[in-house]
C-alpha cells in the first residue's frame, strides 16, 4: 500500500524527521507512537501534503505512484485521508455540503459518477450511525461549535463517507472522553477491510486496547527506533519511553 | 499558500465587450444648455426642466466629498458625454422592433429579454448606456395595476405620480453626485405598486455602460402603497475600457403603510485591471423611505465590481414600528477601493433595523465599512442590531470599519459586532484534504463567510451572486 524510504522533513529550516522507513500493507493496523516532539504528527502531515513543510529527502510510493509529487488533493483523490490531530472549523459551510463536495470531486477523478443531493443525504445517514452522531449534524456549519469529542467523531464519519484506502489518524484519541474513544474506535474497526490500511498515530497505548495494530513502531527524535507487536504498545505503557531511550544509549 | 491565492485572485472580466452601434452621443460637457438638451430630448414637462436646473446651479456650489476612503484621480466633468443612446430610438411596441443587436448583447450578458423570461417570472427593464431599451411582462403586470416601466416613459405617462415622489426621499440637493444626478439623470426605471397589490413577479432592472466617454446617470424610483409588496434586482455591467467611467445613479424606494420593498443589487461594473486602470467609479445614492406604519424596506447588495465604490443603502425610519434592513457583501480584488455601508435613521417608535455587512478584501484591495446607526428622540424602544464581518485574503489588502452610532433616548437598544478574519492556509489544506481543490476551497469558505447575506437573495440571483464571487476572487472565468 504504501513504501515510505528515508524520509527526511523538516519545518521552517528545522529537520523534524530524520530518516523514517515504513512499510504498510492492505489489510494493516500500524500503530505510530513517542513523545512529544518526536515527528508522529509532522509525519502524518507530510504524508498529506501539508504544505509548511517541505521533504528535504527519501520518497514515498503509495500504490506505485510517487506520493510527494502530488497536490494534497490528488492524495485525497487516490485514497489517502488524514484524520486532524485539530479539525479545522469553516464557517457557514454544512457539514453536508463540505462531504459531498469533496466526496464528488474524489468520485470524479476516478471516472464514477457523481452523487446527488437524495443519495448522498441516504448514504450520509447509514455513515452516521456508525460513529453514532445525531442527523442535527447535517446541517451544522464543519466543525463549528463542536466539542472536542464531536470534532474528533466527525473526522471518522469523513473517512466512512470517503472510504479512503489509507486512513491516518492523528492523534484521535487526543480529548475523548472513554464513551467517545469506544465510539470512535469501534467506527475505525467497522471501516477496516482486507482493501484497506491504517496508521494510527497516538501517544497513549489506551487507543490500541479498542484498535487493535498489527504492528506498532515507535518514533523518537524523528526516526522509528524500534518496531514490534501489539506487546511493545503495553511495554511502553509500563514503562515509559525512557527505557527506548536507554535502550538508545546503550547501543550507541 | 500566498503564491497560490496571489495566482488565483488574478481575474478576469466576462463581460468586457463592447457593442458596436451607432449612438446619438451629445458632445462631453456640462452646463445649462446641456440639461436643457437632456430634458428637451426626452420631452419632459417644464417643472421637471426647472427641478434639473435647480439641481445643476445648486450643484455647481457643492464640493466633491473628500471624506470617504478612496483614493482616486480627479474626475474631470467637462470631458464627460451626458447623454448616449443607441441611435434611432423610439417606442416599441414589441421586441420584435428591438434592434437584434441589443438584444444579442444582452442575451450575452445571459438576460433574455423574450417571454423566457416568463418562465423564471422575473420581469426585466433593460438600460442601456442612457436610455431603457425594453420592458418585458408590462401588459401581465398592467392587469394588477403595476406600473413597470422606463422612468422616460413615466414622465410622460404617470406625471403626477413622479411629480408627488422624485426627490422625495433624495432630494435633489442631498448630496454633491444626487445632486449631479438629478441636473442630467437620463433613465432609469419606474416602479408602482398599488394599494394591497402583492407583485406576482420579481421586477428587475440590467444597467449596461456600453459607449466610451459617458456617464450613466440612471435614476430608479419605487412606490409601495398601503399593503403592497415588491422585490426588486438590479444587475450592472460594462465594458472593459482603459479610461474611468463615472456612475452616479440614485433610488428612491417609499413604503406606505404596511407596505415592502425588497431590493437586491448585484453589481458587476468593470472593475478595472490588475494595475488599477480603468473601471467604473459608482457613487450611489440610495435611500429608501418607511413612510407608513409597519412597512419594511430591505436592501441586499453584493458589490464585487467598479474601480470606486461610494454606497450607502439607507432607510428612513419614519413609520411607527417600520423595519430596515441591509445585507451587504462588499468584494474589493487588485486596486479596487469599497467605501460602502449604510445609514438608518429611527424616527418613529419602536422601529427595528439589521445590518449584515460582509467585506472581502482580496490582492491590494481596500474595503471600508461606514455605517451611521441614528436613533431619534422620539424613536422609543426601537432596536438596531449591526454586525460587520471582514476577511482578508493575502497579505497586501485591507480591511476598515467605521460605525456611527447615536442614540437620543433611553428606550432603545443597539448591538454591535465585529471581526476581522483571515483565509487561512489550515482551511484550505482541510478542504484539499478532502479531496477540494484550492479555487473551490476558497469559494467554498467565502460563500460561507457570506451565506447570511446570500440567503436574503431571491433564489435565482443567489446562484449568479454566488458564481460571481467565485469569478471575482478565483480567476477561474467560466
Amino acid at each position: 500500500m504504501i513504501e515510505i524510504k528515508n524520509l527526511h522533513a523538516s519545518v521552517n529550516g528545522k529537520e523534524i524527521l530524520k530518516g523514517i522507513n515504513l512499510t504498510v500493507k492492505a489489510g494493516e493496523i500500524h500503530a505510530i507512537m513517542g513523545p512529544n516532539g518526536s515527528g508522529k504528527s509532522t509525519l502524518a502531515q507530510v504524508l498529506a501534503g501539508h504544505p509548511a513543510y517541505q521533504v528535504t529527502q527519501g520518497e514515498v510510493i503509495f500504490e506505485g505512484q510517487n506520493l510527494l509529487d502530488m497536490e494534497p488533493e490528488v492524495r485525497a483523490h487516490a485514497g489517502v485521508f488524514l484524520a486532524f490531530q485539530y479539525p479545522v472549523e469553516i464557517p457557514g459551510v454544512s457539514n453536508s455540503y463540505f462531504l459531498k463536495a469533496g466526496l464528488n470531486e474524489i468520485r470524479k477523478s476516478r471516472g464514477e459518477e457523481e452523487l446527488d443531493s437524495m443519495q448522498f443525504l441516504k448514504m450520509l445517514k447509514e455513515k452516521m450511525k456508525i460513529v453514532e452522531m445525531d442527523p442535527s449534524f447535517i446541517n451544522r456549519p464543519v466543525n463549528e461549535g463542536f466539542s472536542g469529542g464531536e470534532k474528533k467523531r466527525n473526522e471518522i464519519l469523513q473517512m466512512a463517507v470517503l472510504e479512503p484506502k489509507l486512513a491516518i489518524l492523528d492523534e484521535t484519541d487526543s480529548g475523548l472522553d472513554i464513551d467517545a474513544l469506544k465510539i470512535v474506535s469501534s467506527g475505525v474497526n467497522k471501516l477496516k477491510s482486507p482493501k484497506n490500511a491504517t496508521i494510527v498515530v497516538t501517544h497513549y497505548q489506551r487507543l490500541l486496547n479498542y484498535i487493535v495494530p498489527d504492528v506498532v513502531h515507535v518514533l523518537v527524535n524523528g526516526r522509528i527506533v524500534k518496531s514490534g507487536g501489539k506487546g511493545l504498545a503495553m511495554e511502553l505503557e509500563a514503562n515509559g519511553y525512557d527505557f527506548i531511550r536507554e535502550e538508545m544509549q546503550q547501543s550507541a | 499558500m500566498s503564491e497560490t491565492i496571489e495566482e488565483l485572485v488574478s481575474q478576469e472580466y466576462k463581460y468586457g465587450f463592447t457593442t458596436n452601434i451607432e449612438t446619438d452621443t451629445i458632445p462631453p460637457g456640462l452646463n445649462e444648455d446641456v440639461v436643457r438638451i437632456i430634458s428637451k430630448k426626452k420631452n419632459e414637462p417644464e417643472w421637471l426642466t426647472d427641478w434639473r436646473l435647480k439641481a445643476f446651479r445648486l450643484w455647481k456650489t457643492m464640493e466633491e466629498p473628500r471624506w470617504p476612503n478612496l483614493q482616486y484621480a480627479k474626475i474631470d466633468y467637462q470631458s464627460i458625454s451626458y447623454y448616449s443612446a443607441p441611435k434611432e430610438m423610439k417606442k416599441y411596441n414589441s421586441l420584435d422592433e428591438v434592434d437584434p443587436i441589443l438584444l444579442e448583447t444582452y442575451a450575452k450578458l445571459g438576460i433574455s429579454l423574450t417571454e423566457q423570461k416568463r418562465l423564471s417570472g422575473v420581469a426585466v427593464d433593460a438600460v442601456f448606456d442612457s436610455v431603457s431599451v425594453a420592458t418585458t411582462f408590462k401588459e401581465t403586470l398592467r392587469e394588477k395595476g403595476i406600473i413597470f416601466c422606463s422612468f422616460s416613459e413615466a414622465v410622460q405617462e404617470h406625471p403626477d405620480l413622479v411629480k408627488k415622489y422624485l426627490g422625495s426621499v433624495v432630494p435633489y440637493g442631498d448630496n454633491y453626485f444626487a445632486a449631479l444626478n438629478s441636473a442630467v439623470f437620463s433613465d432609469g426605471s419606474f416602479c408602482f405598486i398599488p394599494r394591497g397589490v402583492r407583485c406576482p413577479m420579481e421586477l428587475s432592472t440590467y444597467f449596461r455602460i456600453n459607449a466610451s466617454n459617458t456617464g450613466q446617470f440612471e435614476r430608479t424610483l419605487i412606490v409601495a402603497e398601503e399593503g403592497a409588496y415588491v422585490s426588486y434586482l438590479e444587475g450592472c455591467t460594462a465594458p472593459m475600457r482603459d479610461e474611468n467611467q463615472l456612475h452616479a445613479a440614485v433610488v428612491e424606494l417609499i413604503a406606505l403603510d404596511n407596505a415592502e420593498v425588497k431590493y437586491s443589487t448585484v453589481q458587476n461594473w468593470y472593475a478595472g485591471d490588475k494595475n488599477g486602470k480603468g473601471g467604473i467609479y459608482n457613487f450611489v445614492t440610495k435611500r429608501g423611505k418607511c413612510l407608513g406604519e409597519n412597512s419594511k424596506i430591505s436592501w441586499t447588495q453584493v458589490e464585487t465590481g467598479s474601480a470606486i465604490t461610494w454606497k450607502y443603502p439607507s432607510v428612513i425610519l419614519q413609520g411607527d414600528n417600520s423595519i430596515g434592513e441591509f445585507y451587504s457583501v462588499a468584494v474589493v480584488n487588485n486596486r479596487q477601493d469599497a467605501d460602502t455601508g449604510t445609514k438608518m435613521l429611527h424616527i418613529g417608535k419602536n422601529t427595528r433595523s439589521t445590518i449584515v455587512s460582509k467585506g472581502i478584501s482580496a490582492g491590494r484591495g481596500n474595503n471600508t465599512y461606514r455605517g451611521l446607526v441614528n436613533i431619534g428622540k422620539h424613536a422609543t424602544n426601537s432596536r438596531n442590531y449591526t454586525q460587520c464581518d471582514s476577511m482578508l485574503i493575502g497579505n497586501q489588502c485591507s480591511a476598515n470599519t467605521f460605525p456611527y452610532i447615536e442614540v437620543k433616548n433611553s428606550s432603545s437598544s443597539v448591538e454591535h459586532e465585529a471581526s476581522t478574519s483571515k483565509i487561512g492556509e489550515d482551511q484550505i489544506f482541510y478542504c484539499k484534504q478532502r479531496g477540494i481543490n484550492t479555487e473551490n476551497a476558497i469559494s467554498m469558505i467565502i460563500n460561507g463567510f457570506a451565506k447570511e447575506v446570500f440567503k436574503n437573495l431571491p433564489m435565482e440571483f443567489a446562484v449568479e451572486a454566488q458564481k460571481l464571487l467565485g469569478i471575482s476572487l478565483e480567476g477561474s472565468v467560466g
